[in-house]
């Protein structure tokens, strides 16, 4: 369980979150929608660490992440994230970018490593392309290799970030497939998204982000079609 | 003998002398200059701004004088100072830092090149500070300014020539004695260019092969 508390987070003058409160349960898919500037990604970039907080706390199966005693390394391996730019290592191959971290961080052999890469590759269709460098790869199948990437160390959790943002249009249906997949497979994934129609037909539940806060919080086809709120309703009819 | 009857082939193995005492000054000094280097280029680039900006700053000192002031005021120091370190160890200490002026820059820009994001993405998967820095950072960015470190190695061989001033005799050295004694200076002035070039073009080869080895296509 992912528990968010009164999380606040500041860059300097700018109020980025602004009491947070959430809790992601095992197995569940939640979505965060809002406009850009509105807090999404940067609680994600909190969940695993990446950026601090000013107040609040975040617990990940009760380890307090931003605690002093945590060992943030040891509490990432179970927290995948994958970003907006796919963030390929260039000077690896595909193979390589996969089983870098499963030998560095979780010391597997040589074998061991490549046959777990081996597998997720061929999950999201790259079976193909283990000795290629990413450069030579679409936008979409880098990012379903950045996928690969964070399922091999087989996380509790995924986060994603904005995934399809930067993908040409006709790439954005293989890696949204992807997600999909891992929906049904029951992993616990946590989904910034513009993809409002894929965000309905996946998440058990959709938060609403409005200036650093959760604005509303629900089911699907309360959010879309029920919002309670003014300003749900107005940002839904803006992007439907 | 062959060139002008004077100029043996006892003078030319003299030459070869000081060519192979240029290339041990420039291998040592490069190790140090690299070294310190990579060292002060990760402060440069990872360190509150007060840190680097010091840091820098002292760098420039070495950066802006002239090799050869450097050279004759540390050989003073050494003298002074009653260190009694082998000329040799001076030059190359010298040059090294010089070097490192150099390379700091060379190594932050490299560093600078990498994305955030991409070293995000490796401390999202659990590497460590160091891993992450060994694995993806160091990597990355050696491909990005190896161009440039071979550049500033070709450089620091030209370079080696002013240490004769200290009193090494270095191949341009050599050459000066072989000619005062021969009384050729074009002719040999011409065979120590092409001793220069034939150490030069290999490192400037070698570069040019692990660029494409790593090509990252």
């Amino acid at each position: 369980m992912i528990a968010i508390e009164n999380v606040h987070k500041q860059f300097g003058a700018l109020h980025v979150l602004n009491g947070v409160d959430l809790t992601v349960q095992k197995g569940e898919v939640l979505s965060m929608i809002g406009g850009s500037g509105s807090g999404k990604s940067t609680m994600l970039m909190c969940i695993n660490g990446l950026e601090g907080i000013q107040q609040g706390r975040i617990t990940v199966d009760g380890v307090e992440v931003h605690s002093k005693n945590t060992d943030l390394n040891k509490l990432r391996r179970r927290i995948g994230i994958v970003f907006q730019q796919w963030n390929a290592f260039p000077h690896l191959t595909v193979l390589e970018n996969v089983t870098l971290a499963l030998r560095k961080v979780l010391r597997k052999s040589k074998e061991e490593a490549e046959a777990i890469a081996v597998e997720q590759l061929s999950h999201v269709g790259l079976r193909e392309k283990l000795s290629v460098f990413p450069s030579r790869l679409s936008g979409g199948q880098q990012q379903r290799m950045a996928i690969a990437r964070a399922l091999a160390m087989s996380p509790d959790y995924m986060l994603f970030d904005e995934v399809t943002s930067a993908l040409d249009p006709q790439l954005v249906g293989e890696v949204l497939d992807t997600l999909r997949m891992l929906s049904k497979e029951g992993m616990t994934m946590i989904v910034v998204t513009h993809e409002m129609r894929f965000a309905r037909e996946v998440s058990d539940r959709i938060a609403f982000f409005y200036k650093g806060q959760i604005h509303e919080i629900g089911k699907p086809d309360q959010i879309f079609d029920n919002p309670t709120k003014q300003e749900t309703a107005s940002f839904v009819r803006s992007v439907l | 003998m062959y060139f002008g009857g004077s100029f043996t082939w006892g003078d030319f193995q003299f030459l070869l002398y000081g060519a192979a005492t240029t290339i041990a000054i420039t291998l040592v000094s490069v190790l140090i200059g690299t070294c310190l280097g990579v060292v002060f280029g990760l402060i440069r680039s990872g360190s509150p701004w007060w840190i680097s900006n010091a840091l820098g700053a002292v760098l420039d000192v070495f950066r802006s004088v002239p090799l050869l002031i450097q050279l004759v005021l540390f050989n003073s120091f050494n003298s002074i100072l009653k260190l009694n370190w082998p000329t040799f160890a001076v030059g190359c200490l010298c040059l090294g830092i010089y070097a490192s002026a150099f390379c700091t820059e060379i190594v932050r820009s490299g560093v600078g090149a990498v994305p955030l994001t991409t070293r995000r993405a490796a401390r999202s998967l659990g590497l460590s500070w160091l891993q992450e820095l060994t694995s993806i950072t160091l990597p990355i960015a050696t491909r990005v300014v190896f161009p440039s470190w071979i550049g500033l190695t070709l450089g620091v061989m030209k370079d080696t020539a002013l240490v004769l001033w200290i009193g090494i005799v270095e191949l341009l050295r050599s050459s000066q004695i072989v000619t005062s004694r021969v009384q050729e200076p074009l002719l040999i002035l011409c065979i120590t260019g092409l001793i220069y070039f034939f150490m030069s073009f290999p490192i400037a080869r070698l570069g040019n092969q692990l660029e494409k080895k790593w090509g990252m296509q």
